[in-house]
């Protein structure tokens, strides 16, 4: 029995097809990307998982239960976090209170909650930003507490979606140490990536899709090698070598 | 029967009217995304002005709103430029703020013209019709509900025509659909929708005008029909002149019938309800019922 | 705002002594104030830190003062027993709306519980063998002109409405509300079932309208449907005095509520302002959108958040830029365990 597992997933909005029988398991502690260009079905694969939009067909499996379909508080509950890609502070609130609504998950005493939250704040290395309100941080801090909130309500799977994105490369670096130390302390994840340099670094293995389909799945070096994934990304002369 | 039959005649020369208020609000919402509860302070506005010119000059209501109908765009156009625009500006914790302020705008002029006119009743006599009615297989239709009705029509029809073939109209339906992409287009987005709240509260007036001569008047007339307007909007389906028309009719006739047959104090009450109903169930308006068959 | 029992003592103080020294009639300015302290901090908990904004909360106050009134008018039953089946009948019918309009955005929300007002009032006012309709239910004061056991009723209430809204706002509950009125998308994500939680803030604001609402029949001791189920005085004033003192806060909806008392009352008093008392309340809401969008106390917070720093939930209302710390330094911490 998989840890997690997507069965022959199907999503379609109107009359077109955002994803066609996608097949992904992942083990437990892993790190798994998942690539793909623009409208590949990414963000959407996302939603499904976390019951955003519900899937047409198929299955998605998690600890050998299945969760497609179950509103998505009770698949966090059932210890699924997740970031967004266009990240959504909780403006009005303080990076510490952001942080606190996710650490309410497990518990319903202020103080543990509190406790709890600064010593994510700490490992996300955003402790000194606490009082600040969500809306006012600079957008590295944003995906940073995007991820510390995900992780106060202690996730066994973690979903990433472009955390790297719109980063300098000095904040990149951070947030791929903030990532191995997630892996460190025993979370799988599945992270959405753009940035090469951030998804080469973390992951153990690398799924490509495009128009919803899936390309190949293997470990990172052979996935960025496939000539069908050069072509997605750069077009098929390149791919064939005929470009240069 | 006959009973039944003119229950919906009258019922329905009621909903053309009503559907003429009501595209109004649909297309302010539509374009602007705001839901205007001003709009039946809006519409009585024009009839008062429309009135006074009939107390004191002596001049035929529908004469009157050559006067009145410019006027509620001038007033409508002010408001958008000056106040609801900047509001949408705003980000508040009350995230309703926009709904608040037409609201309150149109307490304002309601009582506004409450203080000017008095809560009293009035009615318009206009001379040779007014009292007058047409008869046709034993169904009575007043003239002032069918003049009203045709000239609903006319307005409405006109309304078509300007969004469709002319080029401000063509502004209005691109704003409609995506603002930001008309305003890349060159679009003067911000004198559109001075225009459309213009064009709104003018039709509003319109409407309310020609229902003068059948109904009464007094102040609080507006929030019933700000209600009726929105019921429509939300019948018909937001932004579509054919799904006021249908609501407008819809509703004329439900609450002819509710009046007819059970009583006069319940009529608004199967309106609302209907509403409400709508608005859980069917989300785009009647027209998804019908998109399912 | 400064902490600890400091600011509690002087309008304790106040709110006891105020009915001995003043004249009795400012008695019943001072019950209406805390009348309108607990409708409109009432209301701020579903509206102001949930963010579902209600325009037709006058649906429970009506309930409520028909609670009471019903009960003398089919069993001769004392209408203080109102202020039992009130709040719980109005909480009974808020359940099923609640589930029913919650899945309704934003303003589509504020204007089904309109309509559900709306319905509420011409029901009661057409259905004359249920609710005495129009004419309204009329009942003897227990206790005659004596205004003290009616000003302390109301004092104990609106005391009741406001500890509780500073209890809930201070738990798991205030940070869940807030989520959810923040972000809806990013609150389930977190594992915060809206709905329900959408839910324990109607019930907590349901009961204390409707509780005011009983408590009105008692003090009026008349009821009729127009007046109790009000859209402009009931629903939209309730709007007013939070948009005044401040949405969000704990204490903005008292402020705004007492503000709103004291107007009106001018506006009564002064005999040609009377007749505009209404136009002067709806400038004076365009002008709070306007121009102090947050309020009283939310733009109050810009001022005293330089000296103190409040709770969660006050910051969270202000939405004011605060000057973050001045270096971002580069700290590398030991990392913790999680």
């Amino acid at each position: 029995m998989s840890y997690f597992e997507i069965k022959e997933l199907v999503k379609t909005f109107g009359g077109l097809t955002a994803l066609y029988e996608i097949n992904l398991s992942i083990d437990q502690g892993e790190i798994v990307g998942l690539i793909g260009p623009n409208g590949s079905g990414k963000t959407t694969l996302f939603n499904c998982i976390n019951n955003f939009c519900t899937p047409d067909r198929g299955q998605i499996l998690f600890k050998g239960q299945r969760i497609d379909g179950l509103p998505t508080h009770q698949i966090c509950k059932m210890g699924i976090a997740r970031t967004f890609q266009i990240v959504k502070p909780l403006k009005r609130l303080t990076v510490l209170d952001n942080v606190m609504a996710g650490a309410f998950l497990h518990t319903n005493d202020e103080k543990q909650a509190r406790e709890k939250s600064l010593a994510v704040l700490e490992f996300c290395e955003l402790s000194h930003r606490k009082d600040m309100l969500g809306k006012d941080l600079p957008i590295a801090d944003k995906k940073r507490m995007e991820v510390a909130r995900a992780l106060a309500s202690d996730p066994e799977l973690l979903l990433l979606d472009e955390t790297a994105a719109g980063l300098n490369l000095k904040e990149i670096e951070r947030m791929l140490e903030i990532v191995m130390k997630i892996r460190q302390s025993g979370i799988t994840c599945l992270v959405v990536e753009h940035v090469l340099k951030f998804l080469m670094g973390v992951s153990d293995r690398v799924m490509c899709i495009n128009f919803g389909r899936e390309i190949v799945t293997g470990r990172p070096q052979e996935v960025m090698s496939h000539p069908e994934v050069i072509a997605a990304y750069l077009g098929a002369e390149y791919a064939t070598g005929r470009l240069h | 029967m006959s009973l039944l039959l003119q229950a919906l005649v009258g019922g329905l020369l009621l909903g053309g009217i009503y559907a003429l208020i009501a595209i109004g609000m649909t297309l302010i919402m539509g374009v602007m995304r705001i839901i205007n509860l001003a709009h039946g302070a809006l519409m009585v506005m024009g009839m008062y002005i429309s009135y006074a010119l009939f107390v004191h000059l002596g001049l035929n209501v529908y004469l009157g709103m050559f006067v009145a109908v410019p006027a509620l765009f001038c007033v409508g156009y002010i408001l958008q430029k000056f106040i609801i625009r900047r509001v949408t500006e705003i980000v508040t914790v009350l995230p309703e703020t926009q709904v608040l302020l037409t609201l309150a705008l149109g307490l304002a002029i309601v009582e506004l013209l409450r203080i000017i006119f008095t809560s009293n009743y009035q009615t318009v006599e206009i001379p040779g019709i007014s009292d007058k009615a047409f008869y046709f297989a034993g169904i009575s239709m007043s003239y002032p509900m069918v003049i009203g009705f045709v000239g609903a029509l006319v307005l409405i029809a006109g309304l078509h025509l300007f969004l469709t073939r002319t080029d401000m109209g063509r502004s209005i339906r691109a704003t409609a659909q995506d603002s930001e992409a008309a305003r890349y287009m060159g679009v003067n987005t911000r004198k559109v929708t001075c225009i459309t709240f213009g064009i709104g509260s003018a039709l509003a007036a319109a409407g309310g005008i020609l229902l003068l001569p059948a109904y009464y008047l007094y102040p609080g007339v507006g929030n019933a029909f700000t209600l009726k307007a929105f019921i429509i909007t939300i019948l018909g389906g937001m932004g579509s002149t054919v799904g006021a028309i249908t609501g407008g009719v819809l509703l004329g006739v439900v609450e002819s019938l509710t009046a007819t047959y059970w009583s006069m104090g319940y009529q608004d009450l199967l309106g609302l309800i209907i509403f409400l109903l709508v608005l859980v169930f069917l989300p785009g308006g009647l027209q998804t019922l019908l998109k399912r068959k | 705002m400064r902490r600890g029992p400091i600011k509690y003592i002087v309008p304790g103080i106040l709110a006891v002594a105020l009915p001995f020294v003043l004249p009795g009639y400012y008695m019943h300015m001072l019950i209406l104030v805390l009348l309108w302290i607990t409708l409109a901090t009432a209301w701020n908990l579903l509206g102001g830190y949930a963010g579902q904004v209600s325009f037709g909360h006058s649906l429970f106050f009506g309930l409520g003062a028909y609670g009471g009134g019903l009960l003398f008018y089919y069993f001769g039953i004392s209408t203080w027993w109102g202020m039992l089946l009130g709040p719980i009948w109005a909480v009974i019918v808020a359940i099923p709306i609640g589930l029913i309009t919650f899945r309704l955005r934003g303003p589509y929300f504020a204007l089904a519980m309109l309509a559900m007002a709306e319905v509420a009032r011409i029901i009661f006012n057409s259905w004359t063998t249920f609710s005495n309709g129009a004419v309204g239910i009329m009942i003897s004061r227990t206790w005659g002109g004596n205004k003290l056991p009616y000003y302390a009723i109301i004092l104990a209430i609106a005391g009741l409405t406001l500890y509780v809204t500073r209890r809930l706002v201070r738990s798991k509950f205030g940070y869940y509300f807030l989520s959810i009125r923040e972000d809806q998308d990013a609150a389930e994500a977190l594992g915060i079932h809206s709905t329900r939680y959408k839910l324990y803030a109607l019930i907590a604001s349901v009961f204390f309208t409707a509780l005011a609402g009983a408590f009105y029949m008692n003090y009026m001791a008349f009821i009729q449907p127009d007046v109790v189920f009000d859209l402009t005085d009931i629903s939209i004033m309730m709007i007013l005095c939070v948009m005044l003192g401040g949405a969000g806060t704990e204490w903005g909806p008292a402020l705004g509520a007492a503000v709103y008392v004291l107007l009106a009352e001018c506006f009564r008093t002064v005999p040609v302002i009377k007749e505009v008392h209404l136009l002067a309340f709806a400038i004076i809401i365009i002008g709070i959108i306007m121009f102090l969008p947050d309020g009283i106390i939310g733009s109050w917070d810009k001022v005293s958040r330089c000296f103190v720093r409040p709770p969660a939930a006050e910051t969270a209302a202000a939405g004011q830029f605060e000057p973050g710390p001045a270096a971002e330094e580069e700290v590398r911490k030991p990392e913790a365990e999680l």
